[in-house]
C-alpha cells in the first residue's frame, strides 16, 4: 500500500495507555458480534473492566453492503473503573463503505480507522449511496487510516485449504480480529479455544478461522503496519473471580439462583421477542436445575400459563418486551386481582408498536407502574448495570414471594446485549428466602384464601392437591379473607385499598437512597435503569471539577425508597435523565412535587458522557 | 389398613359449594353442573386433586360452583393456565369449563395450541351458539343469518363446528354430547376422564334466555331419535325413530345416509371405530350435519391414546437430562465459562 510504503520502516513502539474504545463495524453477515465479543472476552480475561454496546439492525440480513444491514459492536476497556461504552472511538474496524460511512463520525480525531479496501468497488461505494470513494477523496486524512485488503490477505492464507471462496470470504473477520490482538498486544489462546469448540464438528473451518485469525496478527508483525502497538493494564477490580457477563445471561442466572434460594422449581412461559428471546435461550439449557421452560403461542399464553404454574407453587416468570407488555396487561391485572407470585420482565425497546426492536429505550416505566385496567399497582424495580441484571432478579423473586404479588422488572436492550466483568458471589453471599406454602386450615369452618399475614398483608399461598384446602380463586372481586365473590361498594374499596396498601408495605424491605457522591449540594441527579454507567461517569468528571452533586440511581420504582424526599431536599437543583419523554420526572413532579428537570434522549441509544456533562454545567450555570 | 380407617367414599354433595348458583332458572348449565358432581365422585380420585379452570362467559362461573380447586380466570385463557398447571403438577385432574365465544373466540389460538400438544386437560366446551354473558351477540358457532344484538339484519359469517376444529387441531380425544340428554353426558364425562391426553368435549346447550331452542331439533323428543346418531365404539351407525336408517361407507370412502331393509343389512353399516388412527374418520363424522338428510352425531368421535401428553415428555425431558449430567451445581453453574481471578 502506498501510504504504508512511505512511512520509514522503524521497529514498533509500544505505548502503555489507561483505556480504548474500539469498534468492530461491517455488515450484519460479516459476524461483527462474534468479533467484538470474542476481543471483549480475551481483554476481560486478561483483567480489563469493561463496557460493550452491540448495535445491530432488526432485519436478521438487510441487502448486503447497504447502509441498514451494518452492524456494529463497540467495547470500552481500561486499567481504570469502566461505566460506559465510551462516547466516541479510538480504533474503528470497518468492514465495507456503508459500515465506513455508519460509523466514521464517532471515530477520535487521528484515530486508527482499519478498512476492509476490497470492499470499496464502485459497486460497494453505490451501495453504501456513497457519491466518491472515502479512500481517495481526502475525506479520511484526519484518521490515521489503514486500508487492508482483508478479503485478498484472508484467501491467500487460507486457499491451501480447499475451502470455497464464500467460506474462505466469510473468515475475513477473523483476519481483522487477529490484527486487533496485535495492536492490544493481547494473547489470541481464549479465542483459539473458541474456535475450536464452536467448530468441533467442522474441523476445516476451525482451522480455516484460526489462520485468518494468525494471518492477521502475523501480517501486523511482518508488514510493522501500525509502527505502534498498545498495552492496557489490568484494571484494579475488587478480589474475588470474575466472568464477562451481558444482562440477558445474569438475568437467567439471577432467576436458577432465586429459585434454588427459595425452593421452588422455575417455571418460564415466554414468546420469543428481541431483546428478550435470549434469556429464553440461556434458561431452557437450565434443565439439570429442574428449570421448565415454555414457549408459548402468544405473548399472553406465555404469561397466563407462568400464572398457572405460580398457582401451582412454581416460581414462575414471563420475559418479554414492550409490545409483549401491552399484550400481557389483562393477564397481569388477573395476578394482582387473585394475588399470586409472579416475575415480568420487560427488557425494554424503542417504540410505540414495533418501534425499533434492537435499540434501547426507557420509556416502558410509566406503562410498568400504570398500564393496567383499573387500580392494579405492582412493585416495580430494575436493573442498573448489565451485572446488576442477576441481583435484580433476585430481589424481583423475592418480593413476588414475599408478598404475593406480580412484580415487573425493568431491563433494555442496552444492559441486555451490553456486557460487563461480574465477581462472581459465592452461594453464601446470596440470602435465602424459603417458602412455605399453606398446609393446614387457617379456620376451623373452611380454608380461608384472603386471611392476610399482617406484616406484609401476603395471602397464603395453597396450591392444589393441599388436602381439605379446597378453595376458588378468580379475577371477579371478592371479600377480603373469605375470597367468595362480592360486589358490595364498601367491600370493593376496602380491597382496592388492600391491594395498594399490600404494595406500599413492599417499603419495608426497600432501603434508603444514599446518594453516590455528594451527600447534599447543588445537584442532585435521580435516575433509574442502563443510564447508571453514563451518569456515574459524569458525576465523577464533575465533581472532580469541584462541582457538589449527588446521585441517586433508584432500583424500586415502585414503592420508591422511604427516604427519598427528604434526600432531594438536601440540594438545589434535580436532573432527571432518561430515555424517554420524561417519566420518572412526570412521577417524582406528582409525587413530590419537585421542580425537578429532565434530560430527554430518545434515540435508541444510551446517553453519553458528554451529553450529561453538557446538561449539568447548563443547569448548574 | 383396614376398611374401617378408610375415608367414607366421596358423593354428589362433597362436591357442591356453600355458594349461591348464578345462572338464569332454566339454563342447561344447571345439567351439566350435575353431571360433573355427580360423575367427579365416581373417578376414584381425592377431591383436592381436582382442580377446576374457566375463562369468562355464564360457562366460566362453573368453578365457584364446585368445592374443589378452581380458578376463574380472564377470557380465553383457561387452556393456556391450565397448561402452565399441568406443566408443574402433572398429577393433578384439571377440567377445564368454558364456552363456545370463550374457546372458539377470544381463546381460539388457545384452544388448538393446547390441543396440538395434548395437554393433559378435560375441556367442557358449553356450546349455546350465542353471547349469554354480555347479553345476546352472535357466537363463532351461531349459524349464518342469525340475528342478535349485534347483528340486527343478520350475521354474516360462518360458524366453527367445533368438533372438526379440535380433531383438525389433531386432538387426540373428542366428544359431543348435549345437556339435557344426563345419561349421555355422564358417561360421555367418564370416557373423557379416563383419557389420558387432551379431551374435548363439546356439550350442546341451551340458553333459554337469549337463544332458546337453539338445539330443540335434537333434543326435543319426536325430533330426537330422527336426527341424533349415537356414536359407540364398535357398534354400527344406526338412527331414525325405528332405527331403520344408517350410515354407509361408499367404495370411494365418503359416507351416505341409508335406509335398512330391501336387502341393505346391519352388517352394511360402518361401524364406529373411536380409536381409529387417522383424524379423517373422525372429521369425516363430523361434517355429518352440514349435509342434507344426515344426523348429528354425540358420543366419542375419537379417542386415541398413543400420543403422549405435553406434561409427561416436558418433565421426562428434564429428569433424562438431571439423569445423565447430575442434579444442577448452582456454584458451578455461575463459575461457568472463561473466568478471571483478581487478587
Amino acid at each position: 500500500m502506498s501510504i504504508l510504503s512511505e512511512v520509514p520502516q522503524v521497529k514498533p513502539r509500544r505505548e502503555v495507555l489507561d483505556h480504548a474504545v474500539i469498534r468492530f463495524a461491517g455488515d450484519s453477515g460479516d459476524g461483527m458480534q462474534i468479533t467484538g465479543s470474542q476481543f471483549t472476552n480475551t481483554v476481560a480475561l486478561y483483567g480489563n473492566d469493561i463496557a460493550t454496546f452491540p448495535d445491530y439492525p432488526a432485519e436478521i440480513r438487510a441487502p448486503a453492503g447497504t447502509l441498514p444491514g451494518v452492524s456494529g459492536f463497540q467495547l470500552h476497556f481500561s486499567s481504570d473503573d469502566v461505566y460506559t461504552a465510551g462516547d466516541a472511538c479510538d480504533v474503528l474496524i470497518a468492514m465495507n463503505p456503508a459500515a465506513l460511512k455508519m460509523n466514521v463520525a464517532d471515530l477520535k480525531p487521528n484515530g486508527i480507522l482499519i478498512v476492509n479496501s476490497d470492499a470499496f468497488t464502485e459497486t460497494d461505494l453505490r451501495k453504501a449511496q456513497a457519491t466518491s470513494n472515502p479512500l481517495e477523496d481526502h475525506s479520511l486524512d484526519k484518521f490515521r487510516l489503514f486500508s487492508v485488503e482483508l478479503e485478498r490477505l484472508t484467501k491467500r492464507a487460507l486457499e491451501h485449504l480447499g475451502l470455497d471462496a464464500k467460506s474462505m470470504s466469510r473468515c475475513k473477520n477473523f483476519f481483522a480480529l487477529g490484527m486487533c490482538y496485535w495492536l492490544y498486544n493481547r494473547s489470541m489462546d481464549s479465542t483459539v479455544r473458541w474456535i475450536e469448540d464452536k467448530f468441533k464438528n467442522k474441523p476445516l473451518l476451525a482451522e480455516a478461522n484460526k489462520l485468518a485469525m494468525k494471518a492477521g496478527y502475523s501480517y501486523c508483525e511482518a508488514t510493522e503496519a501500525f509502527q505502534i502497538s498498545y498495552e492496557i493494564p489490568p484494571a484494579q477490580l475488587s478480589p474475588g473471580l470474575y466472568r464477562n457477563l451481558s444482562g440477558n445471561q445474569a438475568l437467567a442466572l439471577g432467576f436458577v439462583t432465586a429459585s434454588q434460594k427459595c425452593g421452588l422449581r422455575l417455571f418460564q412461559g415466554s414468546y420469543p421477542i428481541t431483546p428478550a428471546s435470549d434469556i429464553l435461550h440461556e434458561l431452557s439449557q437450565y434443565k439439570d436445575f429442574g428449570v421448565m421452560t415454555f414457549q408459548a403461542e402468544d405473548e399472553i399464553a406465555a404469561i397466563t400459563s407462568a400464572i398457572g404454574a405460580a398457582y401451582a407453587g412454581a416460581l414462575a416468570i414471563t420475559t418479554t418486551s414492550g409490545p409483549g407488555m401491552a399484550l400481557k396487561t389483562e393477564a397481569i391485572g388477573l395476578a394482582v386481582a387473585v394475588e399470586l407470585p409472579l416475575v415480568i420482565c420487560d427488557i425494554q425497546r424503542g417504540g410505540p408498536s414495533t418501534g425499533l426492536p434492537t435499540k434501547t429505550e426507557q420509556a416502558d416505566l410509566l406503562q410498568a407502574l400504570f398500564g393496567r385496567n383499573s387500580e392494579a399497582p405492582v412493585p416495580v424495580i430494575a436493573a442498573a448495570t448489565p451485572a446488576d441484571c442477576f441481583w435484580a432478579a433476585i430481589e424481583a423473586c423475592r418480593i413476588a414471594v414475599k408478598y404475593m404479588v406480580p412484580v415487573i422488572l425493568l431491563s433494555d436492550g442496552y444492559l441486555a446485549n451490553g456486557a460487563e466483568p461480574w465477581r462472581i458471589p459465592s452461594l453464601d453471599e446470596i440470602p435465602a428466602f424459603p417458602v412455605k406454602f399453606a398446609t393446614e386450615r387457617n379456620s376451623p369452618e373452611r380454608y380461608l384464601p384472603y386471611k392476610r399475614d399482617p406484616k406484609t398483608l401476603a395471602r397464603p399461598w395453597a396450591v392444589p392437591g393441599t388436602p381439605g384446602l379446597e378453595h376458588r380463586i378468580g379475577g371477579l372481586e371478592k371479600q377480603d379473607v373469605t375470597g367468595n365473590i362480592n360486589y358490595e361498594p364498601l367491600n370493593h374499596e376496602n380491597m382496592v385499598r388492600i391491594r395498594a396498601a399490600k404494595v406500599a408495605a413492599v417499603a419495608q424491605d426497600v432501603p434508603d437512597a444514599i446518594p453516590a457522591g455528594d451527600q447534599s449540594g447543588d445537584l442532585l441527579i435521580v435516575a433509574w435503569g442502563s443510564t447508571h454507567g453514563s451518569i456515574t461517569a459524569a458525576v465523577k468528571s464533575q465533581r472532580a471539577q469541584g462541582r457538589k452533586i449527588g446521585h441517586v440511581h433508584l432500583r424500586h420504582l415502585n414503592p420508591l425508597p422511604p427516604n427519598l424526599g427528604e434526600v432531594m431536599r438536601r440540594y438545589k437543583k434535580i436532573l432527571v435523565p432518561e430515555l424517554n419523554m420524561g417519566q420518572l420526572l412526570w412521577v417524582l413532579r406528582a409525587k413530590f412535587l419537585v421542580d425537578a428537570i429532565g434530560l430527554n434522549k430518545i434515540q435508541g441509544r444510551p446517553f453519553k458522557q458528554m451529553e450529561l456533562e453538557q446538561k449539568i454545567e447548563e443547569v448548574l450555570q | 389398613m383396614s376398611t374401617a380407617t378408610l375415608p367414607p367414599p366421596l358423593t354428589k354433595k362433597d362436591f357442591q359449594t356453600d355458594q349461591e348458583v348464578r345462572w338464569c332458572p332454566g339454563c342447561g348449565d344447571y345439567a351439566i353442573l350435575s353431571a360433573v358432581q355427580s360423575v367427579f365422585p365416581e373417578l376414584g380420585i381425592k377431591r383436592e386433586n381436582f382442580v377446576v379452570i374457566s375463562g369468562i362467559g355464564c360457562s366460566s362461573r362453573f368453578p365457584y360452583y364446585m368445592n374443589t380447586f378452581g380458578f376463574h380466570t380472564i377470557h380465553g385463557r383457561a387452556p393456556a393456565i391450565a397448561t402452565g398447571l399441568k406443566a408443574i403438577r402433572p398429577d393433578l385432574e384439571v377440567w377445564v369449563a368454558t364456552g363456545d365465544g370463550d374457546a372458539l373466540s377470544i381463546g381460539g389460538n388457545h384452544t388448538i395450541h393446547m390441543l396440538r400438544r395434548n395437554v393433559g386437560l378435560k375441556v367442557l366446551l358449553f356450546n349455546n351458539r350465542i353471547y349469554g354473558l354480555t347479553k345476546g351477540q352472535y357466537s363463532p358457532t351461531s349459524e349464518v343469518g342469525k340475528k342478535a344484538k349485534s347483528t340486527p339484519f343478520g350475521s354474516l359469517d360462518r360458524p366453527f363446528n367445533p368438533i372438526s376444529l379440535a380433531i383438525g387441531a389433531e386432538a387426540t380425544f373428542v366428544a359431543r354430547s348435549v345437556d339435557v340428554f344426563q345419561q349421555h353426558l355422564k358417561e360421555t364425562l367418564k370416557h373423557a376422564a379416563a383419557h389420558k391426553g387432551s379431551a374435548f368435549i363439546e356439550i350442546l346447550q341451551n340458553c333459554n334466555i337469549f337463544n332458546d331452542g337453539a338445539w330443540f331439533s335434537l333434543t326435543e323428543k319426536d325430533a330426537r331419535s330422527e336426527h341424533v346418531l349415537q356414536l359407540e365404539h364398535g357398534k354400527p351407525m344406526i338412527f331414525g325413530k325405528n332405527r331403520d336408517k344408517g350410515i354407509r361407507q361408499k367404495a370411494d370412502g365418503d359416507i351416505e345416509v341409508v335406509q335398512l331393509g330391501n336387502g341393505v343389512t346391519e352388517a352394511d353399516l360402518l361401524v364406529h371405530d373411536a380409536h381409529h388412527p387417522r383424524a379423517y374418520y373422525a372429521f369425516l363424522l363430523s361434517h355429518m350435519e352440514h349435509r342434507p338428510g344426515f344426523p348429528t352425531p354425540v358420543g366419542v368421535l375419537r379417542s386415541w391414546e398413543d400420543a403422549p401428553r405435553y406434561e409427561d415428555v416436558m418433565n421426562a425431558q428434564i429428569n433424562e437430562i438431571i439423569a445423565k449430567r447430575g442434579p444442577g451445581d448452582l456454584a458451578k453453574l455461575l463459575r461457568a465459562g472463561d473466568t478471571w481471578q483478581v487478587k
